[in-house]
């Protein structure tokens, strides 16, 4: 188990070397320098060439990295050039608002997705079966702003019981909570068809293996069987689907943020690649990366939770 | 006592159990014996009430004087495993993968009698002492992936059998181990029927595993009962044309003439070959010297994991050797480099599983070629499709066709004719008809006896089963621990081995008894 969860910490910290590498080269291979983008069409070569000395933007490349990449290490994660304010702040802000949201969202797509795919599972190849693939079709295929849209004009527009948009902080916390259930909804529910289809796939095929046969012949009905012993090793499968939705929702909530005016971090991102502000792309993208990896370690985990021929391994 | 009375199932509109009747006696042993497809299985389903949703049962499984076959589905739930216990052909995969061998044997206690997890652990932990998995070596916190097949065999039989039930179901118990675990697997069923008053319904396809076992045996065809009698006067006399068939089937002696092989066609020396394992490694061929003649047939038998398949593949050039040598014809086989094709080409292989060595997209004709790839494709390849397939006794016609529209013996044949196609020196078979019934293994065996006679072909012939080694092979090899450690004349080692392991390898092999012939 030790040398199973050192192996996993081993490759993830590999891994961010490698992530933080190739985020900085191709961030800095993308064309448009913030110098000239912050001081306009206009500016005068000597000002340009001070504001680059001044960002170190004229310092050769590895230097940069390692300068960057340092600074990181102990917690600094630079000062934007558009705002001038520390990176990390921003980030820390922008998270309080996509952290929550995204816990919330995966939190109601497993709270829908393991009743219904049971229910599915349970009823395979009767009517009650599809149905709930064909809503879960239904599911996958809606585009989530439209949802979003949906989701504000019924209960927001017409019966007004949950605001349409925008965030308020979290000092006061019900506000901010009855600010993120539309677009915790609007995300979740796509993600709850996926999840409840490979819930349902997962607990057919477990249903078959001879494990379950032998439950069945120790006096365990259908569903006994189906609860105790299918979908424990169904999970793992499941497992696998709901670290890459975790992952999903932290920063791809962009356009669920923009329909409900949220600040959140994918918005962030978007406006600091718009305004050349190099030093909050990188960032923001490392720490999205980093909080990836930290999700596919505890999905690690959770693998070696559920299953004994991991631990042992 | 159970009685199944006129038990017939339909299942989408065809008749799989026609009538079958069957007395299930307390301390009494009913061997159940047929061809797959003859309703062994669906007989042992609907005794447990778990017959397929679409089936439609009518007749009598009477227990108590009830109608099982009546009974709601929570009444059956209550009947399972605690009156009926059932065990399976698969140990390797009949267990949950992620419960404690502890767990799952309580979970029958817990369920059936109420006990809280405490007291039923320690009754499952008397009953796991009881299947000759005693309390130090085998804890209830083990998994199943840490025990053997034979093991978790008798995991199986310890849950099936924990509540004392009236009746055992036992669908091809032993028919995924090897002889000698094979045969502690029967002891242990025999003792718990004398020890415990059980009956046992005992289902299989071998024979001779019935006649060392069973009090009464009932031998099905085509859904029905075709014969049904105390052992020893069934197999003695049997009045059936079928029964009769099959007896004659399960002592394959295909036409073999006897001969001498001067020349050397395979030569291994010396052969090493380790694996890197977990745990250190694993010498899984331990300085092996073999020969195989020109038209030879040679038998290699072992216990699972001895090295008999890692021997065949190192022979075909599959695997490195970490020292010694393999020549074929004087031609070194090396796996490490790329072997030359022309050497590749004199040697071909038949697996145990025909349906998985064939990819189901491709039609026969494509299937069978595949071999010339080795050997450039002759202008003339369909006229050798159409040869080798009526070699192996099949139709010209079948050439079109798609793999799964075979039945098990005609895909063996199929397998048999695509090693042919380039007529090689060397024919391994690596259980190639374990899978068989035993009718079609006796044709298969036939038929690679005549390939043999006609094409002076040498075959290399891995098998649990000696039975078939005995009737296909001129020498044998006994292999333990990835050494050969008796070897010589078929006849001589199967009736008269010297080595210890070799006597019980042959010790452990079910027979019928010869008087009974």
């Amino acid at each position: 188990m030790l040398r199973y969860l050192l192996r996993r910490m081993f490759v993830m910290g590999a891994s961010l070397l490698a992530a933080s590498v190739l985020i900085f080269s191709v961030v800095e291979l993308v064309p448009g320098d913030p110098a000239s983008f912050m001081l306009g069409t206009g500016a005068q070569p000597e000002t340009l060439a001070a504001l680059r000395t001044q960002l170190g933007l004229d310092q050769p490349l590895p230097l940069r990295y390692a300068a960057w990449a340092g600074a990181i290490l102990q917690g600094d994660f630079g000062t934007s050039f558009t705002y001038k304010t520390p990176v990390a702040g921003m980030i820390l802000d922008r998270l309080q608002v996509s952290l929550p949201l995204a816990v919330l969202a995966l939190l109601l797509a497993v709270a829908i997705a393991l009743p219904v795919g049971l229910f599915a599972a349970g009823r395979h190849r009767r009517a009650g079966d599809a149905l709930a693939m064909g809503a879960a079709h239904l599911g996958v295929a809606l585009p989530n702003f439209w949802l979003a849209m949906l989701l504000v004009l019924v209960f927001a527009v017409n019966l007004q019981w949950l605001p349409a948009g925008g965030f308020l902080g979290w000092s006061d916390p019900v506000p901010a909570l009855r600010s993120l259930i539309l677009p915790a909804v609007a995300l979740a529910l796509p993600q709850a068809a996926i999840l409840a289809r490979v819930l349902r796939s997962a607990l057919i095929e477990t249903m078959g293996q001879d494990y379950v046969r032998t439950a069945r012949a120790k006096g365990l009905s259908a569903s006994q069987a189906l609860r105790r012993h299918a979908l424990r090793n169904a999970l793992i499968p499941v497992l696998t689907i709901l670290g890459m939705q975790f992952s999903f929702l932290l920063a791809g909530a962009i356009i669920i943020e923009n329909v409900f005016y949220l600040p959140g971090l994918g918005r962030m991102i978007f406006q600091a690649i718009t305004q050349r502000d190099l030093i909050v792309v990188q960032s923001a993208v490392l720490v999205l990366v980093a909080a990836v990896m930290a999700v596919t370690f505890l999905v690690d985990l959770a693998y070696a939770a559920v299953d004994p021929r991991l631990r042992r391994a | 006592m159970i009685r199944v009375a006129d038990l017939s199932v339909v299942l989408d509109g065809r008749r799989v159990l026609d009538r079958v009747s069957l007395d299930l006696v307390p301390g009494q042993v009913t061997g159940l014996v047929g061809e797959s497809g003859s309703g062994k299985s669906m007989t042992a389903l609907a005794v447990m009430g778990l017959l397929p949703q679409r089936a439609r049962a009518s007749g009598q499984v009477a227990l108590d004087g009830r109608n099982l076959l009546a009974l709601p589905e929570r009444e059956l739930c209550r009947i399972r495993g605690a009156r009926i216990g059932m065990i399976f052909q698969e140990p390797m995969t009949a267990l949950n993968p992620l419960m404690t061998i502890g767990d799952q044997v309580a979970e029958v206690l817990r369920l059936h009698q109420g006990l809280n997890r405490r007291a039923a652990l320690g009754q499952a932990r008397e009953r796991l002492d009881r299947v000759g998995l005693p309390a130090p070596r085998f804890p209830l916190s083990l998994y199943p992936h840490e025990l053997s097949g034979g093991q978790r065999q008798r995991v199986a039989i310890a849950l099936a059998i924990a509540l004392r039930p009236d009746l055992l179901i036992a669908d091809e118990p032993t028919t995924a181990l090897d002889v000698t675990t094979q045969a502690r697997i029967l002891d242990l069923l025999k003792d718990l029927v004398r020890d415990e008053g059980m009956a046992l319904l005992l289902i299989t396809h071998d024979l001779a595993v019935v006649a060392g076992m069973a009090d009464r045996v009932a031998v099905m065809q085509n859904g029905r009962i075709a014969e049904e009698g105390p052992t020893g006067s069934l197999f003695r006399g049997p009045r059936h044309p079928y029964t009769r068939q099959l007896l004659d089937a399960s002592r394959p002696a295909p036409a073999r003439p006897a001969s001498d092989f001067p020349t050397p066609l395979v030569q291994v020396e010396g052969a090493v070959r380790d694996y890197r394992t977990a745990d250190g490694g694993l010498r899984a061929l331990d300085g092996i010297s073999m020969t195989i003649g020109r038209g030879e047939s040679v038998g290699l038998v072992g216990e699972s994991g001895c090295g008999k398949s890692t021997l065949a593949r190192a022979i075909l050039g599959l695997e490195p050797l970490q020292a010694g040598r393999i020549t074929l014809d004087g031609q070194v086989v090396d796996a490490g480099r790329l072997m030359p094709r022309g050497l590749r080409a004199r040697m071909q292989v038949v697996f145990q599983d025909p349906f998985g060595s064939f990819d189901p997209r491709w039609r026969v004709d494509r299937l069978l070629a595949e071999p010339f790839h080795l050997t450039g494709r002759p202008p003339d390849w369909r006229k050798r499709v159409a040869e080798a397939l009526a070699e192996v006794g099949l139709q010209p016609t079948d050439a079109r066709k798609f793999i799964h529209q075979f039945s098990g013996g005609q895909r063996q044949r199929l397998a048999i004719a695509r090693a042919l196609i380039i007529r090689p020196a060397l024919i391994v078979l690596d259980e190639a008809v374990s899978a068989l019934d035993v009718r079609v293994r006796a044709q298969v065996l036939d038929l690679l006896a005549r390939l043999q006679r006609d094409h002076g072909l040498s075959y290399l012939f891995i098998s649990h089963d000696l039975s078939v080694v005995r009737g296909i092979t001129d020498r044998v090899l006994v292999m333990q621990a990835g050494r050969v450690v008796e070897e010589g004349p078929t006849q001589q080692i199967l009736d008269a081995p010297r080595n210890d392991h070799s006597r019980s390898l042959v010790a452990a092999i079910p027979a019928i008894p010869i008087d009974w012939s």
